[in-house]
């Protein structure tokens, strides 16, 4: 799939002066540009790291972010704790990171439901004219709902029926996931059907149409290759978006449950403790605001570098 | 444009019953038993007596349609009633809308709380614009000068920056190390003379200005993109070889036409700027809708809390309709499609 857009982009985007030079792939092009975008490469380091540290950390720093231990509960930031404690004397760097991992995950699984049924409403909204008018109302009308206060009511809701059949901590995840994704989609859609509207109209579409390939394969290999530009930048803000939402949800005590201390939960937790223990919310507010910074870096960097005015620079 | 503001108003209507529909069905759907929570003491029949008072055994769309009465003419029958001291038919029996938790009128509580919200909320709409689109122009105006560079750097950080964690921050500075403003707003204060006057200010500036920021970096950043793009089309060029004036050139052909993607833009985030104000009216303990909201969910109160949803569906239609007509106000070729 890949090959085709680069082959289809690069004829399609390629300036006119660029064909006597050496030739160079769309990939290595949007590559050299991300890098020109100092804050796209912060970002990206940023993000590695705090995925690194995420996964491996647990692994390697020896503290058990379950064990309650009152002689050292509130404490501040030490040599021992490097985060401070809790109130329980947990130690907060081990439950930051083990939280992480949920607080990530939901983000990028979040991004992934909102990013296909975004995609897939707009390909049909796109490629079939009679359902472009009632896809785009449905549309309007996502985007004018009371997004939080139906993600409040669906939570509470749903949460109890959905832990007895799935077990807390799956049951849980599924219902923030889908439902933070089954809300996020509607820019996705417009964007990728403003797209497939003028790519549908393309000669390679025609071409292949009159081949006579099935409009299947015309929207699998033709269409969806070509959106994926606008879907990269989507992605990028899906999961900032995403991992803001959960925190939100935690936040608001109506998340995770607190045997499961996403950064959203800490936060939520250490609210109480702010005159006696500000670290304890410091660290996983901080945590939450470099991620979604610098996913938010990295989402410019891929829009610059996918811009082919900003790139024939 | 009066034919174009009541064809944006007609249009609105649909849109809030699918969404009064959407929040029954959500609530219908869902597993979770409303009654859970009376005490297991109470005997079955009882138990069955009480499903059947609050209407819960009747089909959801019968209890759609209820309420949608009790919404659309019991309510502003009532609400004419108390302004005009008047009784139309029999006004006395009339039901309205009744909160589980408390037995009283939904709507009465709203109203209540609704002042504190709006206040947050349009201070913070307020003081955002004001920061943001001078921001916004001087950005693109000297692209990529220090000050640009600034200004893109902290409104990215702007909105990375969860209103909660900015709201914490700003509690942990300001109330407990400086002490200079109070960390919770006080509704009972009475605003009659100048030393009330600074309290009232005092308590609302962190709530204001905390949602004031997400909304400020993000609109900053769409002015510059919107200004960039109109900064180098033709008519700029024609403006300035006529002689019109920078400033003018500047402020009135340039920043008109920037505006009217900005206002699309600042119409979809309406709903994430509602998301905010629950979130900031959570942190600052003010009593304001989005914390009744927060309370009657976690006492299941239903009736409660299927109207507060379809009062903040009816507040984001209401601000994007103000948005639809500020932009066919700015954009003429809108009005006629």
């Amino acid at each position: 799939m890949a090959t085709t857009q680069e082959r289809v982009e690069s004829q399609v985007l390629a300036p006119a002066g660029e064909r006597t030079e050496k030739y160079r792939s769309l990939r290595s092009d949007v590559w050299r540009q991300f890098k020109r975008h100092k804050g796209a490469v912060a970002g990206l380091i940023l993000m590695a790291l705090i995925v690194l540290a995420v996964v491996v950390g647990p692994l390697v720093w020896p503290p058990d972010p379950y064990a309650i231990d009152t002689t050292v509960a509130n404490q501040g930031p030490s040599a021992d704790h490097p985060f401070g404690t809790d109130n329980l004397g947990r130690d907060l760097l081990a439950r930051s990171l083990i939280g992480g991992r949920i607080s990530l995950s939901v983000g990028f699984a979040a991004m992934l439901v909102g990013l296909i049924l975004g995609t897939a409403v707009g390909v049909i909204a796109g490629f079939f004219r009679r359902l472009d008018g009632p896809l785009m109302r449905v549309t309007d009308l996502f985007l004018a709902l009371p997004i939080l206060p139906l993600l409040l009511v669906v939570v509470m809701l749903f949460r109890e029926p959905l832990k007895q059949s799935f077990g807390e901590e799956l049951g849980i995840f599924l219902l923030v996931v889908v439902i933070i994704g089954a809300t996020s989609w509607m820019t996705t859609a417009r964007v990728v059907r403003g797209d497939v509207l003028s790519i549908k109209e393309k000669e390679f579409v025609l071409a292949a149409q009159s081949i006579g390939t099935r409009k299947r394969n015309v929207i699998m290999r033709h269409i969806i290759p070509n959106t994926m530009s606008p879907v990269m930048v989507s992605a990028a803000l899906g999961v900032a978006g995403a991992i803001i939402t959960e925190s939100a949800l935690s936040f608001l005590g109506l998340g995770f449950p607190a045997s499961f201390p996403t950064w959203g939960r800490l936060v939520f937790d250490g609210r109480n403790y702010l005159h006696l223990n500000p670290a304890w919310i410091l660290a996983p507010g901080a945590l939450i605001s470099l991620t979604v910074m610098s996913v938010n870096f990295i989402g410019d960097g891929i829009r610059d570098a996918l811009d082919p005015k900003l790139r024939s620079r | 444009m009066g034919r174009y503001v009541i064809r944006r108003t007609l249009f609105a209507i649909p849109t809030l019953i699918v969404i009064s529909l959407i929040i029954f069905a959500i609530l219908d759907l869902a597993p979770g038993d409303p009654a859970a929570n009376l005490p297991l003491t109470i005997p079955a029949e009882v138990r069955e007596a009480i499903r059947e008072s609050l209407g819960l055994n009747d089909p959801f769309l019968l209890q759609w349609l209820k309420w949608m009465r009790l919404m659309f003419i019991n309510e502003p029958l009532h609400t004419i009633e108390s302004i005009f001291n008047v009784c139309i038919g029999d006004c006395e029996a009339r039901d309205r809308i009744l909160s589980w938790s408390s037995r009283a009128p939904a709507l009465d509580i709203i109203w209540q709380r609704m002042p504190q919200t709006l206040w947050v909320l349009g201070g913070a709409f307020i003081i955002g614009a004001l920061i943001a689109i001078p921001v916004g122009i001087v950005s693109a105006y000297r692209q990529y000068s220090w000050f640009d560079n600034l200004g893109t750097f902290f409104s990215t950080i702007g909105f990375s920056v969860p209103t909660f964690f900015t709201g914490i921050l700003a509690i942990i500075i300001f109330s407990v190390a400086l002490g200079w403003f109070p960390s919770f707003y006080d509704t009972t204060l009475v605003v009659n003379s100048w030393d009330t006057f600074v309290l009232q200010v005092k308590q609302m500036i962190m709530p204001v200005v905390v949602l004031s920021l997400f909304n400020a970096a993000a609109l900053a950043r769409f002015t510059r993109a919107s200004m960039l793009d109109n900064l180098n089309e033709d008519y700029v060029r024609t403006a300035r070889s006529k002689g019109v004036g920078e400033t003018k050139v500047v402020m009135v052909h340039v920043l008109r036409n920037s505006l009217i993607p900005v206002v699309t833009l600042l119409a979809l985030q309406i709903p994430g700027i509602f998301g905010g104000a629950i979130i900031t009216e959570q942190i600052f303990r003010i009593n304001g809708i989005g914390q009744l909201l927060i309370a009657a969910i976690g006492q299941s109160d239903v009736p409660m809390v299927q109207t507060l949803t379809f009062i903040f569906a009816v507040l984001i239609v209401l601000f994007n309709l103000i948005a639809d007509v500020t932009y066919g106000v700015l954009d003429p070729r809108i009005r006629y499609d």
